[in-house]
């Protein structure tokens, strides 16, 4: 297969104006699956997780999940939709291994959830709103393995191994509107997208929405136009871009691809695309064809779903605080600014600040801590932060000890080395391993003494008026204590001594 | 009487999978009309009155609670297997599809 043509992105910018759109599936959480009471798990041996419901024998009768209609209406509401008074299931009929039943269980013409937004906010604080055309509910397929012929592809594949284990797993896919006016930051958008509908998969507990096990995928729609045009241009769509970073790029890709084709004066052709994660690039699929006629009808095995006004407002009630207006109400109470308040939540410490600023520590306090002794053990340890086993407990202790006067930064980075080693509390520790400030005057005056008369021209300095030399001499006095003076009185005594005003 | 050409047919056959030859494609075009008129008298007995129906019962959310029920043993999963390995079925590599 010959590489595709690119254009530079800026060049395809200033010629042509995005469009683009998102089939985003994600996978829910619910103990057992759509349509059967067959557990809902990941990574168990091959077609254990199924039963007769699953493999689409004759005369079965699939019964739906009510935890996972919950979920979805939670989903719709949580996107700002409308929930269907009343809905359907359909089946979508195609042939294919995947599906055991040659029918996918859907919704097509009734989906539970549409007409919603979701305002996604870009890196420099631009809010972007993205129009939601519906959720509906459906069932995941089974996963083949192509096995033989070249590293697992189809191509050249002898033959293919089905584990139907995933097989009518609980989805709800999410379907935009056409997304016009991002121009530039189109891709952007998109990886912001898809990182907003995650997060809020996660936040409302219906999906574990880990990208990389699958149980949120992301189909990527991009069409081009000339700018002024309101026509849409003809859009490919790129299947399963399943990491955030991926659909940035993916859409990169196709906006230079699509501003190639155009410029040498042929039409896009309508297809599917396949990422390739290794190359950056999206290669041909196949295209749009009869293969698209599914001929979808009712469902008769499963009769509507009818969500009472009640049952929803039931359900709203039990809605987490979204994300985005949660880390807003967050960045205002501790006072944090704009890139502070980013490096914490890249960082993965913001429920950990949350935390512990609710066990009794200043917001300034525990962005110390976290942002800084912890983020970088963890980043040695190789673990996320809130898995080191520091408690917010800790962290008000360790920070009480310091702001006492008890302990000073550095022994505190000790003390903690112990509470990480089992040794016990942060006051037990400073107790085992003898790390309390020395407080008393008496040994401090006779370090002072001993470090002036080690440093006699500095200490003429000192006398002198460059009372920034006294570094030298509190350096010493550190030394001959073992870190274990507190720096601060140390400086006082040597300037008294010295008779300097500080 | 309904317009069901031979292309129509071929259409269908090839969405079904099914195998057809160019005599049963002309056949089965005058038969498939015969039977979509059929059905066509029924929407003639409903009225304008009668809304569309997916189902005959008025039954509605018929659920069924979060709870792990039975599972087969991947043995069992595939004892109706025409081939199998791995614990898994198999299946010949399917070209024309993503």
């Amino acid at each position: 297969m010959s590489a595709d043509t690119i254009l530079s992105f800026e060049e395809a910018m200033e010629k042509y104006d995005p469009v683009l759109g998102f089939e985003v599936h994600v996978e829910l959480n619910t103990k057992t699956k759509m349509f059967s009471s067959a557990p809902n798990v990941f990574g168990d041996d091959p077609n254990t997780n199924v039963n007769e419901v699953d493999l689409g024998l004759p005369g079965v009768l699939p019964v739906v999940n009510k935890a996972a209609v919950e979920s979805s209406i939670k989903i719709g509401l949580a996107l700002n939709c409308k929930i269907a008074e009343s809905c359907r299931f359909a089946r979508k009929n195609y042939f294919y291994p995947d599906t055991p039943k040659n029918f996918q269980t859907s919704q097509y013409d009734e989906p539970i959830a549409y007409d919603g937004y979701l305002d996604i906010e870009l890196e420099d604080g631009t809010v972007f709103r993205v129009e939601i055309e519906r959720a509906h509910m459906e069932e995941d397929a089974g996963k083949l393995t192509h096995m033989g012929g070249a590293a697992g592809r189809i191509q050249g594949a002898d033959y293919s191994l089905v584990d139907y284990n995933r097989a009518g797993v609980p989805l709800v896919e999410i379907v935009t509107k056409p997304i016009e006016g991002a121009g530039s930051r189109a891709p952007e958008l998109a990886k912001a997208y898809v990182a907003a509908i995650r997060e809020i998969v996660k936040n409302l507990g219906v999906s574990d929405a880990r990208m990389e096990r699958g149980n949120v995928r992301c189909d990527a729609n991009v069409s081009l136009r000339p700018h002024g045009q309101e026509r849409f241009g003809i859009r490919s769509e790129t299947k399963n871009v399943n990491s955030l970073r991926a659909v940035e790029h993916a859409v990169r890709f196709e906006i230079q691809r699509h501003a190639a084709v155009l410029d040498s004066g042929q039409p896009v052709i309508q297809e599917t695309r396949h990422w390739h994660e290794d190359t950056r690039t999206t290669t041909s699929g196949r295209a749009k064809s009869d293969a698209d006629d599914y001929r979808y009808f009712p469902e008769p095995d499963l009769v509507p779903v009818v969500a009472s006004r009640e049952w929803v407002e039931e359900l709203r009630a039990t809605l987490p605080e979204p994300p985005a207006e949660r880390r807003k109400r967050l960045k205002e109470a501790w006072g944090y600014s704009d890139l502070e308040f980013r490096d914490v939540v890249n960082a993965g410490v913001m429920d950990s600040i949350e935390e512990t600023v609710a066990a009794g520590a200043s917001a300034s306090a525990a962005r110390k801590w976290w942002m800084g002794e912890i983020v970088g053990r963890a980043k040695t340890a190789d673990v996320d932060p809130a898995e080191l086993g520091v408690s917010p407990q800790t962290i008000v202790e360790l920070n009480g000890l310091v702001e006492e006067g008890k302990i000073n930064n550095k022994m505190a980075s000790q003390v903690l080395d112990g509470v990480l080693a089992g040794e016990g509390t942060p006051a037990e520790i400073v107790e085992k391993r003898g790390l309390a400030v020395v407080s008393d005057d008496g040994p401090l005056l006779e370090a002072i003494d001993a470090a002036l008369a080690a440093q006699p021209d500095v200490a003429e300095k000192i006398r002198g008026g460059k009372v920034q030399a006294i570094g030298a001499i509190v350096g010493g006095v550190m030394k001959a204590t073992r870190g274990q003076a507190d720096a601060g009185r140390v400086r006082e005594l040597i300037l008294e001594k010295l008779g300097v005003e500080g | 009487m309904a317009a069901i050409n031979r292309d129509d047919v071929a259409h269908l056959a090839r969405l079904a999978h099914i195998e057809m030859s160019a005599e049963e494609l002309d056949r089965m075009a005058g038969e498939l009309a015969v039977i979509v008129d059929s059905v066509k008298s029924v929407s003639e007995a409903a009225g304008d009155d009668v809304p569309a129906t997916s189902h005959p019962i008025p039954l509605s959310n018929v659920f069924r609670e979060d709870v792990v029920g039975h599972t087969f043993t991947a043995e069992q999963a595939l004892s109706g297997a025409p081939d199998a390995a791995e614990d898994r079925f198999k299946v010949p590599a399917i070209l024309d599809e993503d």
